[in-house]
């Protein structure tokens, strides 16, 4: 059975942890088995909702303790939950908490672990995970030698997908063990989709030449519905805060739409945003290092080509 | 105080990424070495700085791997640490690393474990982890702050959509990101020192790989940008619409 880890934040589920389950359960078909969804905590969402996205039951380890993310209580809790529901495969998403506490149950599971995978696994000999290496510059397809596997997904790399169905709950009794780990501040920034999850995201390097002069991306990140974010240099500088920084050292993203508007293109800057699906460039730099990698592309003044776009894009959205 | 920094030898961040033996193995050929950099940019020049300040800290180093990781071990010797160890394990094998790290960790008995977020060949992420089950210890993944308040660590930590301060005693794991400190260049002093700082090697203890790798691919080319003169944004608009299908 394959088992997905549902991921909380605030007592909600993450959208990382849909994807996932997708993930979970073409995985179950495949194998000639079925999904099953574990929780840890409270949340105020339908759990049997969950079916939609493929799992038939969803465990869960009720105890309100869990709703603070501690990765030695969470790891120890999840790996004993998997013990009691039989799971041979784990699925976890490849975000922030997912990263934190996954190899920590593969090591109480005597299991391997393949993170960052970036397709489904390949089970006709053997189980062989296909994940990003090198910062997205190259594919590894790794084998799964333990009898119990771990895997975590890429965020955007799957998909959520979602039919009809329900599935059944059932509360796992597992002790927890005291957290020693006390939280004392949360700051999240308000309003907005965080950069990992966002699917459409307009992004601006030096070519805008100034913070002031920022105002053309954020209108056409507006107009989209787009999650707004930067360079290493931008951020840097501080013309941008240093949690819109993508690139080797900031966050890597997958979104289906990049727009990077004055990036020069890097390598390094690359790495955070190659998994993209479609990349659109504008600079004035004809040979700018971006076009190679870029799907469409615009030479020209950022300034006046911006806000012509959010135009055409107001325009469509207007006509449909 | 007693600090272990993991550092990783990785290819520079603008190395030729190909494979050699049938899409095997990692092609060495012209690539040039140099420390993980969130080990050496977060974790290590945290230390140091933490090492600033109180002259009780003692930082240690470890890394898994071959003889020819020792120029990079040198040289976070040379910015900054006091000893190093080497365990002699090429293994890849993210398993196998994390418990030659925990045996040094056992036996050295460290107040703060520190490692890179992840290292930018394998990008696996995985050892701080790892290490808060084989230690049985407190791990805050992904920390963009950290301080030591006598026997207490103040990490702040990368959380979706924020950032999260959380409180624990010492000993804790904490895997380091951008915002933990500023990148460093060694001293010539730093450089003289280093070459008679200790640099112990370990035989390695653990062979039992769980993961193997079978081949590598690289990313099917691009089809070549498409250009779109800029009076003709509506143009665009309709092929991300109705081309790309992403809008």
């Amino acid at each position: 059975m394959v088992l997905i880890y549902i991921d909380q934040a605030d007592q909600e589920v993450k959208k990382a942890s849909l994807e996932a389950i997708s993930y979970g359960a073409a995985l179950a078909k495949q194998m000639g088995t079925h999904a099953e969804a574990l929780i840890l905590g409270t949340v105020k969402d339908d759990l049997a909702q969950l079916g939609k996205y493929g799992v038939t039951k969803v465990h869960q380890v009720a105890n309100e303790i869990l709703n603070h993310f501690d990765a030695r209580v969470n790891a120890t809790v999840t790996s004993e939950a998997v013990k009691l529901s039989g799971a041979d495969v784990i699925v976890f998403a490849h975000n922030t908490n997912g990263k934190a506490i996954a190899p920590a149950v593969a090591v109480k599971l005597n299991a391997g672990i393949v993170t960052g995978a970036s397709a489904l696994p390949n089970t006709e000999n053997g189980f062989v995970v296909t994940k990003t290496v090198f910062s997205g510059k190259a594919f590894a397809s790794i084998k799964i030698e333990t009898a119990i596997k771990v895997i975590t997904i890429n965020q955007n790399s799957f998909g959520v997908q979602s039919s009809e169905g329900t599935a059944t709950l059932e509360t796992l009794s597992v002790i927890v063990p005291t957290s020693s780990i006390k939280i004392t501040s949360v700051n999240k920034v308000q309003g907005e989709i965080p950069l990992t999850e966002a699917s459409l995201v307009v992004s601006g390097g030096r070519g805008l030449k100034g913070p002031e002069n920022w105002g053309v991306l954020l209108d056409l990140a507006k107009a989209l519905g787009a999650s707004t974010a930067c360079s290493r240099p931008v951020s840097d500088s501080d013309w941008r805060p240093h949690h819109e920084h993508v690139g080797q050292t900031g966050y890597q993203i997958a979104p289906n739409l990049y727009i990077a508007i004055g990036i020069s293109g890097a390598i390094q800057h690359l790495a955070g945003v190659n998994r993209s699906k479609t990349i659109v460039v504008i600079n004035k730099d004809p040979e700018a290092p971006f076009f190679k990698a870029a799907d469409y592309g615009v030479v020209g003044d950022a300034f006046e080509v911006v806000p012509a776009l959010t135009a055409a894009v107001l325009k469509s959205k207007a006509s449909a | 105080m007693k600090v272990l920094v993991c550092i990783s030898k990785t290819p520079d961040t603008t190395a030729k990424i190909a494979f050699t033996e049938g899409n095997t193995k990692f092609d060495e050929n012209g690539v040039q070495w140099i420390i993980n950099p969130y080990d050496e940019w977060y974790s290590l020049v945290r230390a140091i700085e933490l090492k600033e300040k109180d002259a009780n800290v003692t930082i240690h180093l470890v890394t898994v791997g071959a003889a020819d990781a020792e120029p990079i071990i040198r040289k976070a010797l040379a910015l900054g640490g006091d000893e190093a160890i080497r365990v002699n394990n090429t293994s890849n094998d993210s398993m196998v690393v994390a418990q030659e790290i925990a045996a040094i960790a056992k036996e050295g008995t460290y107040d703060l474990i520190l490692t890179g977020k992840e290292t930018i060949d394998y990008n696996s992420a995985s050892i701080g982890s790892m290490l808060c089950a084989l230690l049985d210890q407190n791990y805050i993944a992904a920390a963009t702050k950290l301080e030591i308040d006598g026997t207490k660590a103040i990490v702040t930590r990368e959380i979706d959509g924020g950032e999260e301060t959380a409180e624990t005693n010492l000993p804790v794991i904490v895997s380091c990101q951008k915002g933990m400190a500023e990148q460093r260049i060694p001293n010539m002093r730093g450089i003289m020192a280093a070459r008679t700082k200790p640099l112990k090697v370990v035989e390695a203890s653990v062979q039992n790989a769980t993961t193997s790798i079978q081949q590598f691919d690289l990313p099917a080319a691009k089809s070549g940008v498409k250009l779109i003169d800029p009076t003709q944004m509506d143009e665009l608009v309709r092929l991300l619409k109705e081309e790309a299908k992403v809008i």
